[in-house]
């Protein structure tokens, strides 16, 4: 195949497309840039975490409800569980756009691990605000 | 691989190791165990989930809990996640770096991937230390 030049090709895309910079799924980076935020702010949640549940390794079910009716506690279990399911998501999407070919296939996978991932994070907010509200 | 900038001009991009002739290196390895400890860390969270269910729920079902947590497969589960986590947890920062734009050279690119292994056993044991004796 002869060699062909840029200038061979016409480019069908304005310039104001270009310039906002989203590319065809209108999204650009957040996806790049979430998968970010949400692993910085997990670097800090995760180490309260783990923290905590060494604390609470081996206590009774009254002294985990005291500890999870605490505001601060309860504040914090809500951004960990909200931080982990949307980086979770947002990674097991890409592993799945690497890995899962042909048609629809790729689509439905990513709708149904989407559909799983937000209903296991709903039930992880209501068990969070059950206890804080009891407490 | 050849591809276009959105001027349309000719890029250069470099492939991705193919997995069947690459030897197994510090620098694949590392990136296929960040996938598979993400992959275990969300299914992890399903333990808890039901942790914080059971809490919200009732001391039976906080008794189930915690009965399953101390049985040897609670157990081999929990050292698996901690393993998984703190993994995740070190190359994640080392991912960051580079997202900073630092560490790129290939002496630093292994160095970093050796800390990052030496750090998770470190860190891992530490964590059953204080959990075990404590």
């Amino acid at each position: 195949m002869a060699h062909r030049k840029a200038s061979d090709f016409a480019i069908m895309r304005s310039q104001l497309g270009r310039a906002r910079g989203l590319g065809s799924a209108k999204y650009g980076t957040g996806h790049w840039w979430a998968q970010r935020a949400t692993a910085m702010a997990l670097v800090f949640l995760s180490v309260w975490f783990i923290f905590s549940a060494m604390h609470l390794a081996g206590q009774p079910w009254a002294s985990v409800r005291a500890w999870a009716g605490q505001p601060m506690t309860a504040t914090l279990l809500l951004a960990l569980v909200l931080a982990t399911f949307h980086h979770l998501q947002l990674g097991l999407q890409v592993i799945i756009g690497d890995y899962v070919h042909g048609g629809w296939l790729p689509m439905v996978t990513t709708l149904v691990m989407k559909a799983v991932v937000a209903l296991v994070a709903l039930t992880a907010v209501i068990a969070v605000l059950k206890l804080a509200f009891a407490g | 691989m050849t591809g276009r900038k959105s001027d349309g001009a000719v890029v250069h991009r470099p492939l991705s190791p193919h997995l069947q002739v690459y030897k197994p290196q510090i620098t694949s390895v590392l990136s296929i165990f960040h996938r598979i400890t993400g992959v275990g860390l969300a299914l992890g969270t399903l333990l808890l989930v039901w942790w914080l269910v059971a809490a919200a729920s009732s001391a039976a079902a906080y008794d189930t809990v915690s009965w399953f947590l101390r049985s040897p497969i609670g157990w081999l589960l929990l050292f698996g996640w901690s393993v998984a986590l703190w993994f995740h947890f070190c190359n994640g920062i080392r991912h960051l770096f580079w997202d900073f734009g630092h560490g790129f050279e290939l002496t630093e690119v292994h160095a970093s991937g050796k800390a990052v292994l030496v750090a998770t056993a470190v860190l891992t044991v530490l964590t059953w230390i204080v959990v075990i004796v404590f």
